[in-house]
Order: C-alpha cells, then structure tokens, then sequence
C-alpha cells in the first residue's frame, strides 16, 4: 500500500531532532561551551590562545575573557548559541562576569541532565529553579554592603573591587598599579559613569608597569607643517566640515566651460572660497583647528600662516570625546562666531611615548575625562591589558552607579547555596530536588576556581560550606594560600550588579534550552558560486 | 499507473512526463496526508498547556530561535509536503483571527484526521465524513455558547482581563513575570482603547508597539505611555532630554536639494559658480528657518542630515532625530498628534506634535541608545518595551506578549469567556455524543468520533503534565456529567481542583470557536482531496 511508505513532511536535508535526542544534543552543546571555558576561571585559570580565520587569518590573540573567547569558536550546536549570545549581553550589559554566567549555566544544565535521568519533568525543574533564584536573590541582596555614603571606604571598595576583577587577567602581577589606575580613571567621572570620557591608548612596546594614566588628553595626531607644536591658553574650534575642496552638493551640478582661461578662474574662485572659508575660521579667534575631516595643503598652509595649530583627519570618536573634555561644541558652519562655544585648555604640548609622539591637552576645564596610555612587550599582551582594563573599568561604573557591594571569592556563590539548599528542605514536592540541584551548580563554580589552581577543592569546598553553615558568612576561598579565608579582611569584593546579573542571566538562559523537547533545522541555504568580485 | 490505450490499442500520454510525478489516487492519497497532517500534529502536541516544552528552531542560515507558540514553530518549519503546508496555513490563519490558540488548533485538526481514518477502513465515503464533521462542528459551536459566561469588562474592572492574558501567557517563557506582563498586555490594551471608544469594542494594534532590548532582566519590561524609537539624538552634543517638546515630523531631508527629474546643471563661469554656492547655503538657512518659525524644538526626520545642517540645528538649539522608519514616524505623529510634513514651505505651527518629555537613554557598556517620547497629547499610544537576558528570550517575549493582546483584544470585543484546562472540550464531546444518537444518517459515525477527537486537546494536556492521560479525562468526565459543571478541567498544575471557574484559566469564546471552526474546515478540505500529481523532488 502506497500510504504504508514513509511520508516525509520536510525537506530534504531539514531535520528534526525529537525528546531525548533533542534534550541530548542541548545539553552537549551547552556542557561543551561551559568546559572550554571552564578553565580560564578564578585567579589561577588559565588563558587561551586564538588564531582567526578567514581575512585575517593567523593572527593571534591571548585572551582570558569569556566573551571575546566565545564569540571567536564560530559553533553550529544551537543550545551553545544561546549560551554565546548571553555571554555577549553580559559582556555588553555589565562588562565583566562573562565566564561566570556561562560555566553557571553550563553547570546548572549538567544538574538538570541528571534530573531528567531520573525522570523528573523539565517543567518540575524550572519551576524549583525559579523558587531557587528568587531565594538566592533575596539572599544576595541581604548581604550585600553599601559604602556609598562613606567616600574613603567607598574607595577602598573600588579599589578591592578592581583589584579582584584584575586578578584573573593577565595584569594580576600588576594589580595593584592598574587597580589604581582604573578607579582614578573612574573616579574623576564623579559619578557620570560615561566610560567614553576614558580613552585607551595602546602603545606596545615598555613595560606593563609603565602603564600610566594622563590626566589631560591624548590625540594620536600631529600637527601640520610649520604650526606652532605648543600651544599655551588654547582656545580650539572643534569641527567636522570637509576642507578639501568645498564641494557643491546640489544634485547634478557639474562644470561645463568652453577654454582654459575660464577654468583657471574657476580654480581661482575654488581656491578664494576655501581662503574665505579659513578667513571666516580664523574669526572664532581660536588657536587651534581640530577637523574631523582632511584639510587639504592650501588651507593647511594658510593656517600654518596665521600660527594656527591645524590638525586633520581625529576620528569621530575622538572629536566627540575631546568636544566633551573641552567643553567645545562641534562644529560644521562657520557664520556665527558669536554663538559657537570654543574648547579651552590651558597647554598643548607634544610628548613622547615610546617611540611615537602624540599630543597632549593639558588642564582641560572639565576634569572628568583622562586617558590611559598602556604599554606592553607584545601587540598580544598590550590587548589583553585593553580588554582587562576594560572590563575592571566596566565593572567600576556599574558599582558607581549601583553602590552595593558582595563579597567574591566564592563566598557569595557559597552563599547563595546555602540559603537555596536550606530553603529546599523546607520545600514539600519533587521542586524541592530541583533546588539541591541550582545549589549543587552554584557551588561548582568555588569549585572550579579551587581545581583550577590545583588545590584540593573537595576538602576546600566541604570546609567553605562548613563555615557559612555555621554563620561565618563572609568565608571564602583565599586564593593565595590554598585555605578558607575571611574575605572582609582580605578585602576580595565583587559588585552586587554584576552577581546578580549573573545569577538572572544564566538561569535564564539555562530555563530557555531545558524547555525545549524538539530541535526542527530547516535546509542549509545553498551556497550559490560566488561570481567574483562585487 | 495511468497509461492509458487509445481504441486502436497504442498508449497515449494525459501527463507529461510521467516516470518523473508522483501520483497518488483515492483512499491512499487521503490516507498518506492524514498520516502526514498526524506528523505535523505530533510535533506541536508536546509544547500544548502550561506544561508544554518549548522548540528549538533553527534557520537556513543557522540562527535559533526558540519559540512555544504554534504559528511560529510551523512558520519556521521547513516544509515540503503539500498537506502539511496546508496545516501551516491554517496555524497562520488562527494568528491572524484570534492570535491565540495556534498550537491547539493543528494538534485538533490532527486529531480529527486521524478519528477519519479509522472511518475510511470501514468503509465511509471521506465527503459524508467531512459533512459529519462539519455538523458536529456546528453543534459545537453552539453548545460553547450555551456554557459562555459573561464577565464585565472596563478599565476599572480589569481582573477577567488580566486573567485571560495569564492563560494565554501561562505556558510561555515570561510565565516567569505572569501577572505582571499580564497587566502590561492589559494596559497597553485599556490604553489603546479610550473609554469613550469602548462602545466600538476594537483595538486598534497599529498604536501598540512591541519593542525589545537584549540585556537587563524580564521584570524590567515595562509600558511605555509613549513612542520608543531606536535611535540617537542626531548630535552628540545636543542634551539628553527635554521637555515640553514640540516636535516636527519631516519626510524631507535636510540635505542640498536633489530635484527629482533628472538635470543637467552646468557651471559656466565664476559668477555661476559663486551663485549655486550661496543658494546652497541659503537652502540650509530656509529650512532651520522655516523650522524655527514654526515654534518646534525638536525635529523628528525620516531622512539623513548634512553635517552643516546637523551643526545649524545645534546651534540655533532645535534638537533631531534622524532616520526614524516610516512606521515609527507614523507613531510618532499619532502619538504626539501632529502631522507628517513633506516640505519644510508646509511647516505650520498647527502641525506640530506635542509631548511631554523626551529622553535619551543608554543602555549597558555599549553605546547603545534610544529615545524615549513620553507623556503625549495622544496617550492612546503606547510601546511595550520587553528585556530579557539573551536575544531569544527577548524575542520569545515579544511573541508571547502579542498573543496576550490578541486575546485581550478579543475578550474587548466579545465578553463573552469559556474555561480552559480542556474543560471546554470535555463539555463539547459530552454533548456531542449525547446529539449523535439522535441523527438517523451515516453521519452519526462522524458526529460520533469528532468528540472524540475533541479529547485529544485534554488527554495532550495531561500528558504534557505528567498524569496517566486516559485516567485523568475520564475522572473529569465522569465528574463533570454526575455534577452537570462544564467547568470541570485538567489540573495541569496541580492546584488541588478540577473547576477551571476557581482555577480562574480562563479563554475567549471567539478564540474556541474559530479554532474548531478552522480546524473543521481545513480537514475537510484534505478529506475531499483524492489525486495528487507532484514533480518528484
């Protein structure tokens, strides 16, 4: 009988993966993202190294940040998607705790494999992890510290705060110098928490050490031929306008002339408006011309004559960042000298930093902006020491602005378990098993950190949990010794923001792939011959 | 198969190219797209009810997107077979009916095809069968509005409201939020519809937006009363807020004019040159004039800006927003109650829009931003504004919270509700049965098997929940007879009574009836199908 032969409703090449074998290949796909990068966990993890593909094939980076480790494996598996994707929220949410939130998910699913072996419904799952996290919460907000009101203590937060964020990167020889470093930087924005004002230079070459935070302005630009290199009191006209040749931008305009003589007068002409167009600059009586555009010779010339610093060609970030540090607005027509706001700053000077020489703006007015120069022996190192003091000063802000502070080491994770596992015992119903097994995850992550650097983490971990359970509740794991140590004292603090963002994230994401029981691929988008260039 | 001879014994071609078709004829054919509409059932019965597990679906080009709602799952599906294309079809017509209810009406269509098939073996023409179901459909229909209860439906009075959106919402991801994206839905709803605009009884969906951020956490979703559009100030330097903004609509670019026939402008000689260079500053200097005069503070454009323009409007304090879409500029002038102006000449002060405030707002380390227009002249419209931890869960909620406006719409039109948990069904296939006895015709086998096929929708339910299905229908069955309550139902989460009515899960009568009316439809249609001629692939 006809109706007897398989009848396939999809299309050739789609899949679909059903129950087990759905559920199977999540969890895989989710487990094999949170083990690779498992071990860059914890003061003592380890990096990785990553050679792209591609364009730029072969170019290696040095990384020990979860984000940038996850969105370079390119992955198919659709469960490690989500488990990519959240990481780059929490990369662009918070900044920092981007391995954290995906190893806890990773852990909170193997919990739920085993659950399900046992053949407990996903839905009885999800429904004792959201008991679980609401208590784990609650418990994270109970202990949580606000030192907001206290300024010196509210420093040495920060201070303990980028120190801890630091010493799982590649600067913990150095924390102390960039901790430093970065809570100045984040400091002078007086609570803005508008990280652009913070700029990065990296120079490679030098020493990690020598690092150094500039508290004016650093433009990686140099002035034109025969203009003043130093500018003292310097009033600078900001501008974004083409000063190559003005063009005319009606539609469709085109010159159409019958001799030579004619041309050379158009030429005259071009070159009087670009002369009218410096004339009417030069009126702002400012000393110094920043263009985000190029400035062609001419114009550069006649700046040259009339002893004004010219530079061309500071990208849009920097015009935007130095309108901001000047006080300067930025500027396309030049019409009303009157109304336009001039950046001040007391000198322009050029320094020199390896081998390259930038320019500096000192005593800008408003003192909320600075930059970070960082030098490091390799390309390699000095973007590691970007990518670490970014994500310090990311985790700085958020703290500025949400002022609580937890404490880390495993401590809070430590914590929260043992508020989640004493709330299951109170808990009638299989949630209750669901529960022990969000706090089994949460303890795992103290016990990667420990295994990570080679320490016993079973006898450490028992002992940890002994200590909260026995109200000791700053306990944490002190990374040094190898021991259970008091993390107040220690001074190990994380932001309260980036905990809990990490708890919320990966429950999520952890609750999304496990209520799936089906996984339908539709077929791979033929690839056409591609027809050469485009 | 269909060679056919003509009289002088040579064999003549119907169709072309045969040996490459596929056909199939008659019983078989009918029996091979019910056992493939069955497929297509089978994968969507598992994510039915509060219990049900979500998919994950993933596209040509590998990106995921996991999703519990019916329409969606059968919309990504790649499908080939004819019937099941059928089926996706009739999902699709659901959501765009009711917006609810999607996943219910294909796991029903597939339940009666399958109640068919065992009447095809007896020997019934699949036409009487189809008449049958079309009858017992009918009664149906009927017999949920006997069992309908009114509830009083009013922005004060909103419970029965907010309950409605639970149900539909109870089975998502956001059940997480229940009651609160619940209200949201509801108010956004309310919003829509100003009280003395209850008396026409519709929502109008253009005026409620959905917008989604990644980042952040579910409880953060919030109700806008206003227009959110995903852009920028248009300088960076122009502030972050403002109030009291009157604000411009402009479809015209603030850009040297581009005149739309083609030309051919030639510059002859200096003056000309000269000439076209003031003209074109002077447009600039036009149109911030014209701007000015008309007394906004705030231009909103569809279009890009020149740099010189962008910096005028700075400096004469007017702040813009540029490339704003087409559909949010229409948005923005229902919110804000002003007009969309083409030319920068029709710039009036009657035209302008107003609102309350204006803000900029970042989000994350990133430089993220978007603008927030709030408190306007029109607060009929209103922007949900959904966060979530990754980009699925943000996208999952915005689909989640369309069908609780769908069905909170709904619930405005017709306050008319049945109880869900199946109860509805049980209570149809009860009556069902008791009517079948009663028609004298062939039919009565028909009648007879579609209440059966009614009590998939419960025994999927209770699957999904982990009770012994066939149990657990019967127990309810046999309750809601002896006690004559249509309000006896699947206890999916375990709550400790059957009665839906105390449970409060409540669903629209529309939403019911026009999934059995669609699911009734669309299998009759596959029932009347007895040749099919496909290109082998």
């Amino acid at each position: 009988m006809v109706s007897l032969n398989p009848v396939r409703v999809l299309k050739h090449e789609a899949e679909e993966e059903k129950a087990e074998i759905a559920r199977l290949s999540s969890f895989v796909g989710a487990i094999a993202i949170g083990d690779l990068v498992k071990s860059t966990l914890g003061p003592k993890g380890m990096d990785k190294i990553l050679v792209s593909s591609g364009r730029n094939a072969g170019q290696v980076e040095v990384t020990n940040d979860g984000a940038t480790i996850l969105k370079a494996v390119g992955v198919d598996n659709p469960a490690a998607k989500i488990l990519v994707d959240m990481s780059k929220v929490q990369d662009d949410e918070v900044g920092d705790g981007t391995t954290s939130v995906t190893v806890l998910a990773s852990e909170l699913l193997k919990e739920a494999e085993r659950l399900i072996d046992q053949k407990i419904h996903p839905q009885t799952i999800i429904a004792g992890w959201r008991k679980a996290v609401d208590v784990a919460r609650k418990a994270l907000r109970d202990t949580s510290l606000d030192h907001s009101d206290n300024n010196e203590k509210f420093r040495e937060d920060l201070m303990n705060i980028a120190r801890t964020t630091l010493s799982s990167k590649i600067l913990s020889q150095h924390k102390e110098h960039f901790a430093k470093l970065a809570v100045d930087a984040v400091v002078r924005l007086k609570g803005s928490g508008d990280l652009q004002a913070i700029q990065l230079i990296k120079k490679s070459g030098g020493t990690l050490e020598e690092s150094f935070l500039d508290e004016g302005f650093l433009l990686d630009k140099k002035p034109g031929v025969h203009q003043p290199k130093r500018v003292e009191n310097a009033k600078i006209l900001i501008a974004n306008t083409p000063m190559d040749t003005d063009k005319i931008k009606v539609f469709g305009s085109h010159i159409k002339v019958d001799s030579m003589a004619k041309i050379a007068e158009l030429e005259a002409a071009e070159k009087e408006k670009m002369k009218d167009k410096v004339n009417k600059i030069l009126k702002h009586n400012a000393n110094v011309f920043i263009n985000r555009q190029l400035i062609y010779n001419y114009p550069e010339q006649l700046f040259a004559d009339a002893g004004v610093m010219a530079i061309e060609h500071a990208d849009f970030d920097g015009i935007e960042r130095l309108a901001l540090v000047t006080g300067g607005e930025i500027v396309s027509t030049f019409d009303n000298p009157d109304l336009v706001r001039l950046g001040k700053c007391d000198l322009i000077e050029q320094v020199m930093i390896g081998e390259d020489i930038l320019l500096r703006f000192s005593g800008v007015p408003l003192g909320e902006a600075c930059t970070v120069v960082i030098r490091g022996a390799t390309q390699q190192i000095v973007d590691e020491a970007d990518r670490s003091l970014h994500d310090a000063l990311c985790v700085l802000a958020a703290t500025v602005k949400e002022t609580r502070i937890v404490y880390g080491g495993g401590c809070s994770e430590t914590l929260m378990a043992v508020a989640v596992s004493k709330a299951a015992a109170n808990t009638p119903g299989k949630e209750a098993v669901a529960m022990e097994a969000f706090a089994r995850a949460l303890l795992q992550l103290p016990t990667i950190i420990g295994d990570n650097a080679g320490y016993d983490s079973a006898q450490l971990i028992s002992e940890l949990k002994a200590a909260h359970y026995s109200g000791n509740v700053t306990a944490g794991l002190n990374m040094e010794a190898g021991e259970v140590g008091d993390m107040k004292a220690l001074g190990i603090t994380e932001s309260f923001v980036v905990k809990r963002q990490v708890l919320l994230s990966a429950a999520e994401a952890a609750e999304m792939i496990l209520r799936v029981d089906n996984i339908i691929k539709a077929a791979p988008r033929r690839r056409v011959e591609d027809r050469g260039h485009c | 198969m269909s060679l056919l001879f003509d009289e002088y014994g040579l064999p003549f071609i119907v169709v072309r190219d045969q040996e490459q078709k596929q056909r199939l004829k008659g019983v078989d054919a009918v029996k091979s797209h019910i056992l493939a509409a069955r497929n297509v059932a089978n994968i969507l019965k598992s994510s039915l009810g509060p219990k049900g597990l979500d998919k994950i679906m993933v596209n040509s080009d590998g990106e995921v997107t996991v999703t519990n709602d019916g329409a969606t799952i059968l919309k990504m599906m790649d499908v080939r077979h004819q019937v099941a294309k059928l089926l996706v079809e009739l999902s699709q017509s659901q959501d765009d009916e009711v917006g609810d209810g999607t996943t219910s009406v294909v796991v029903l269509a597939g339940a009666l095809l399958e109640q068919a098939e065992a009447l095809l073996d007896k020997g019934i023409h699949p036409v009487r069968i189809a008449d049958g179901f079309s009858m017992a459909a009918e009664i149906c229909c009927r017999h949920l509005e006997t069992i309908s209860d009114e509830v009083e439906v009013s922005s004060e009075r909103k419970t029965a409201l907010v309950e409605v959106a639970m149900t539909a919402l109870g089975s998502k991801i956001v059940s997480r939020c229940h009651r609160q994206i619940a209200t949201i839905a509801v108010d956004a709803v309310l919003a829509g519809i100003k009280m003395a605009d209850l008396e026409r009884k519709d929502v109008d969906f253009e005026l409620i937006k959905v917008e989604g951020k990644v980042g952040g956490k579910m409880e953060e979703t919030t109700l806008v009363k206003g227009v959110v559009v995903d852009k920028g100030f248009s300088h960076p330097q122009m502030s972050k807020e403002l109030k009291n903004a009157k604000i411009a609509i402009l479809t015209c670019p603030f850009e040297p004019p581009k005149p739309k026939t083609k030309n051919t402008l030639s510059i002859k000689s200096v003056e000309d040159y000269e000439k076209l260079h003031n003209y074109e500053r002077k447009t600039f200097e036009d149109m911030i004039g014209h701007v000015k005069k008309s007394g906004a503070n705030i231009v909103c454009c569809q279009w890009g800006f020149d740099d010189e323009a962008n910096h005028m409007l700075l400096q004469s304090s007017l702040h813009a927003i540029r490339w704003v879409g087409g559909s949010e500029m229409e948005l923005v002038a229902i919110a804000s109650g002003g007009r969309i102006v083409p030319r920068f000449e029709e710039l009036t002060r009657e035209k302008l829009g107003s609102a309350g405030i204006i803000r900029e707002i970042q989000f994350g380390t990133t430089k993220d931003s978007m603008i927030f227009i709030e408190s306007c002249a029109n607060s009929r419209a209103v922007t949900i504004f959904v966060r979530g931890g990754n980009k699925m869960i943000v996208e999952e909620g915005k689909r989640s919270i369309h069908d609780a406006l769908c069905v909170t719409r709904n619930l405005v039109k017709d306050n008319r509700i049945v109880y869900g948990g199946g109860s509805a069904e049980i209570s149809c296939a009860i009556k069902i049965n008791a009517e079948a006895d009663k028609i004298a015709t062939l039919e009565q086998y028909a009648i007879r098997v579609f209440g059966d096929a009614l009590e998939s929708v419960p025994i999927a339910l209770s699957e999904n929940s982990g009770f012994p299905a066939i149990t657990t229908l019967a127990n309810v069955k046999t309750l809601q007879i002896s006690t004559n309550n249509p309000h006896l139902g699947i206890d999916c989460l375990k709550r400790g009574t059957y009665d839906m009515k105390e449970q409060r899960v409540i669903e629209t009568l529309i939403g019911k009836q026009q999934q059995i009316m669609l699911a009734t439809q669309v299998v009759k249609m596959i029932l009347k199908i007895d040749d099919v001629i496909a290109n082998e692939i």
